[in-house]
């Protein structure tokens, strides 16, 4: 028997493609995700405690909180707007005969995701 | 009209040689050839050593499937015109062992095709009597996007989560999978459900989407595989809810 030739795949693979690349941030901006939900529970969990919660707050408050945010934010959107634009791939939904269209599915998850941010807005601010 | 290109091919002689090469071939090519063609001109005038795959010549066998300028492409449906490189690059699938050359060893994509059971499994037997299975347009409509495979294993090449860890059972053998339980005459997808939902099945991919792309038939493998998700998901969740009645295809 001849011998096969194995042609393992270099860690920097991601870097080859466009489309790679594009995946591997969209998968890293899931860490931003969880650092934004991290944040919610912690101000959950020292909203009894003032004096936590004044600390964090005036921790949020500064300058450098504000840049990082900013920073966040959009890592955050480019996420949700990549994540929205692949749900019409996992929700394969017929009306009757007729599939309904992908551009249909992915902006009801937009229009959904801009209405529960809304609601989150109010409650905040309002 | 005749025009010239270099293709730099792929070179592996386990017999002769330990390590793999390219070696390049400048051709005379006529404007409706594709790049089988152009290793057929060079296998037959230039070159008789060269060894690669093919049979059909018309996108249907999916046996002519290499890497092209570094993208997985059927040779015969990809024309040396398309490319405004001097030098074309043609080197086998990515991700499979190579025997020789342009030829790969599929066999790890033959063993893990049958174990998704990709045929009908019918939820009650039926004599020849009782006449066909019938489907309306519609019930076709639900999987024959997935049924368009031709089993040429591009997607494999595509996917680096296949390249990385070749356990993964992979994107057609998936969207197979998917094509049956989408059948309305089908009734196994209980019976494909360990295969399917294994780690190395649906849950290793992370759906990077190459697969779809690179699809010379757009069967949409990647689709496929995130509906599975879903599918067998909520399947297990009603299961929690009505152990006696849920999670049943």
């Amino acid at each position: 028997m001849t011998k096969e030739l194995i042609r393992p795949l270099p860690r920097t693979w991601w870097l080859r493609k466009q489309s790679y690349l594009v995946f591997m941030i969209r998968e890293l901006t899931s860490l931003v995700v969880f650092a934004y939900a991290a944040l919610l529970v912690g101000m959950i969990l020292t909203a009894s405690d003032d004096a936590s919660f004044s600390g964090l707050f005036e921790f949020l408050e500064s300058t450098t909180s504000v840049v990082i945010h900013v920073g966040l934010f959009i890592f955050a959107m480019f996420h949700t707007i990549t994540w929205i634009a692949l749900t019409p791939k996992v929700l394969v939904l017929w009306r009757g005969d007729e599939q309904i269209e992908p551009d249909v599915i992915a902006g009801a998850n937009g229009i959904l995701f801009l209405l529960v941010s809304g609601g989150v807005l109010w409650l905040v601010l309002g | 009209m005749v025009d010239r290109a270099i293709l730099e091919v792929y070179r592996y002689l386990p017999d002769e040689e330990t390590e793999s090469r390219f070696q390049s071939y400048e051709i005379a090519y006529q404007d409706d050839w594709v790049v089988l063609d152009a290793l057929n001109y060079v296998k037959a005038e230039v070159d008789s050593t060269l060894s690669f795959r093919w049979s059909c010549r018309m996108g249907v066998c999916g046996s002519c499937g290499m890497m092209v300028n570094g993208e997985p492409k059927l040779t015969c449906e990809t024309f040396v015109r398309d490319y405004d490189t001097e030098t074309i690059k043609i080197e086998p699938l990515a991700h499979f062992p190579v025997i020789r050359d342009l030829v790969i060893n599929m066999d790890d994509f033959m063993e893990k095709l049958p174990t998704v059971s990709p045929w009908l499994i019918p939820d009650e037997e039926r004599s020849v009597e009782d006449g066909e299975f019938l489907q309306t347009p519609a019930q076709v409509a639900h999987y024959q996007r997935f049924s368009m495979c031709i089993n040429c294993m591009l997607c494999y090449s595509a996917c680096p989560v296949y390249g990385l860890d070749s356990s993964f059972t992979g994107p057609a053998v998936l969207a197979l999978a998917e094509r049956y339980n989408l059948d309305s005459r089908d009734g196994g997808k209980k019976e494909r459900a360990d295969a399917i939902t294994a780690h190395e099945g649906i849950w290793e991919c992370t759906y990077v989407g190459e697969c779809t792309q690179v699809c010379p038939k757009g069967v949409d493998p990647a689709g496929a595989i995130q509906m599975l998700k879903l599918s067998y998901s909520l399947d297990w969740a009603k299961s929690l809810v009505m152990p006696k009645g849920g999670g049943g295809a």
